[in-house]
């Protein structure tokens, strides 16, 4: 496996005792220097595998190497270097937060004790818990639990982060920070893994992605390359009656996959549903507006839609060619891909749904 | 590291540049400190040791009420013993606790040791700081056994300051009926007091393994006793004199050797062998299970 490669697992495989298969053959590559996103329904087999990554749980086969360092029989070694959050903050109910870093800090074999102090405060600071380090762990709230979780991922500079969902419990201004946080860790040069299993949540700092969905890596890439890799797709709305016409007139202009939608008022763009909302995206992926004008035509009842894979086909021409064709063009809209669809598509529902 | 792997590719100059993993100077050392803060610090443990140690004061403050009831004679030599001499107050309060209360304290220690932090989740982080498991393991033993010595020393001492208050502190009369000088007495009091921390220790390990099976620090708990009982019971059981000379806690009353005149250290010696034995038999039990379980809690 290659040293440029942070996290790499080849095969990874966990079968438990009573014959379910949690994470099944899964080859993870996370590049020195990424934010990889690691997403997929709960119980899709996130955990399982962060749980193999730092050596908790044995896999039942396959190799993992943690920078660079096979896994778990480096631990000792590349564990230092290494800070994560595995399912949620565990910390000692009746010591403080801040007790509970003091610690972990002077059980952690490198950690320097001369330091430790200005470590602890630094950790505590940064994730806005300065002023409740004194309060015992059990009065925390959740998302002053999850935030004390994070700062004992801070005490020291890491080279790695594993956040396994590390927004949880957070309300939205906290997940604002949680991204912050990402950012700023990716700034300096730190590799974060970050699983969620809320796209929109993460989907903004990512680099790279990762799907799983019933113990699969599904999809796995590049931010940017997953999106480009799936087709932008021209969708016209026009009348019943001139649809097929409008249908001959894109396989002349070269269009693909030329498609008829269900029709019904009720119906917008497949699989951007009011429960799943479209993530604000990069600057290079525009999320049109997708709707008042069509569903308002289509309650008329005689609008119909058709959409078609451009394959690089210029709209201007399209138009150009429908409109000589006579056809009645109410609407023409270009569809960039979301990821948001290709992860439904690929795990079958929405993210926020439980297997 | 990679010079240059594409646009993601991490600065030559990471954060961990300047960072040393390896383990400093004196490591174990601030992980046994951070267990036995832990274990000793906890309030629940200290509320139950102070408890401990009203075993001696109550029982003391019971013999001198009853001191001139004839019924008293009736008990146990080490009763009747202490409302003569205060210094025997520490061995009849130990008596006293050895068959439930002390287990019960090895139970609580050790319940919570791997049990407890697996339960809370604590074990995971410890884990992947990293320490290691073997020494973490050991630091739980020895916080175990910390409170478990922690325990015997205030029902030792608590028995001894109640026990002069009362009953004054004289030569001491022997089992045998030879009467030694006070510090001669002591001297042997305090090594029965050893004796007993030192029986306890096969049942700390004993319980340590347990705690290694579960995440559920009540079930170990309650298994620890559970052990310890029973041993007692499979102790009485004339059909089983063959296996006697093996159970755990056989020798727990040998200490009676150290208050004869000619102690028979014979019998002290096969005791403190076969706590040795268990211990080293089920700290093996407990090192493979704890290197190798998958810790999904």
């Amino acid at each position: 496996m290659s040293d440029d490669l942070a996290v790499a697992t080849r095969g990874l495989t966990k079968r438990f005792r009573s014959g379910q298969v949690a994470v099944d053959a899964i080859d993870l590559e996370v590049p020195r220097g990424a934010v990889y996103g690691f997403l997929g329904p709960n119980g899709s087999g996130k955990t399982t595998t962060i749980r193999m990554l730092l050596g908790l749980v044995r896999p039942t086969a396959g190799e993992v190497e943690l920078l660079g360092r096979p896994m778990p029989q480096a631990a000792a070694q590349v564990l230092g270097p290494v800070g994560a959050l595995v399912e949620g903050p565990a910390f000692q109910p009746y010591l403080t937060g801040r007790a509970n870093l003091v610690r972990l800090d002077a059980c952690d074999p490198s950690a320097d004790p001369a330091t430790r102090d200005a470590r602890i405060d630094a950790a505590l600071a940064r994730v806005g818990l300065a002023a409740a380090g004194g309060k015992k762990f059990r009065q925390y709230s959740l998302g002053m639990k999850q935030r004390l979780g994070l700062a004992a991922t801070l005490l020291r500079p890491r080279e790695l982060m594993v956040l396994d969902e590390p927004t949880n419990g957070l309300d939205p201004q906290g997940t604002r920070e949680v991204r912050t946080l990402v950012r700023e860790l990716a700034d300096e040069g730190t590799t974060v893994l970050v699983s969620s299993h809320l796209l929109a949540e993460i989907d903004q700092v990512c680099t790279h992605l990762g799907v799983m969905s019933t113990g699969r890596l599904v999809l796995q890439g590049g931010r940017a390359d997953l999106a480009g890799q799936r087709p932008r797709r021209v969708e016209i709305t026009t009348t019943a009656a001139h649809l097929p016409t409008a249908r001959r007139v894109l396989a002349e202009q070269g269009l693909t996959d030329i498609r008829v939608p269900a029709v019904g008022p009720d119906i917008r763009v497949p699989a951007v549903g009011p429960d799943i909302r479209v993530p604000a995206v990069g600057p290079d992926i525009r999320v049109p507006a997708v709707g008042p004008d069509v569903r308002d035509d289509g309650a008329a009842g005689t609008a119909t839609r058709l959409t078609a894979v451009l394959d690089g086909v210029a709209t201007p021409a399209i138009t150009k060619a429908l409109v000589e064709a006579e056809v009645a063009v109410a609407a023409l809209h270009v569809r960039e891909p979301s990821l948001e669809e290709v992860f439904v598509e690929l795990t079958g529902e929405g993210f926020d749904v439980a297997r | 590291m990679p010079a240059e792997t594409g646009p993601t590719a991490e600065p030559t100059t990471g954060p961990t540049q300047t960072e040393r993993w390896t383990p400093r100077r004196g490591a174990t050392g601030r992980l046994l400190a951070a267990e036995l803060r832990l274990v000793l610090g906890r309030r629940r443990n200290q509320v139950f040791v102070a408890g401990l140690g009203l075993v001696p004061a109550l029982l003391g403050l019971m013999l001198y009420l009853t001191r001139d009831d004839p019924r008293t004679s009736e008990g146990p030599g080490f009763l009747t013993q202490a409302t003569n001499n205060g210094v025997f107050l520490v061995v009849a309060s130990l008596f006293m606790c050895l068959p439930f209360l002390l287990p019960l304290t090895v139970a609580l220690a050790t319940g919570d040791a791997v049990a407890g932090e697996a339960s809370a989740g604590t074990l995971r982080y410890l884990l992947v700081l990293p320490v290691s498991r073997s020494r973490l393991l050991f630091a739980k033993a020895v916080g175990a056994l910390a409170l478990v010595a922690v325990a015997v020393g205030v029902v030792a001492t608590v028995g001894l300051v109640v026990g002069a208050a009362l009953f004054g502190l004289h030569d001491v009369v022997l089992l045998s009926g030879t009467t030694v000088p006070l510090a001669e007495g002591m001297l042997r009091v305090l090594g029965v007091v050893v004796y007993i921390g030192l029986s306890l220790t096969g049942l700390v390990v004993v319980g340590l393994f347990v705690s290694t099976l579960t995440e559920v620090p009540i079930a170990a708990m309650v298994a620890t006793v559970v052990v310890a009982v029973v041993s007692t019971i499979l102790d009485t059981l004339p059909a089983l004199s063959a296996v006697h000379p093996y159970l755990l806690t056989h020798y727990w009353y040998g200490f009676a050797e150290l208050l004869r005149l000619e102690v028979d250290w014979n019998t002290v010696g096969t005791g403190l062998g076969l706590q040795v034995a268990w211990v080293v038999v089920f700290g093996a039990f407990a090192w493979s299970r704890f290197t190798q379980s998958n810790i999904s809690s």
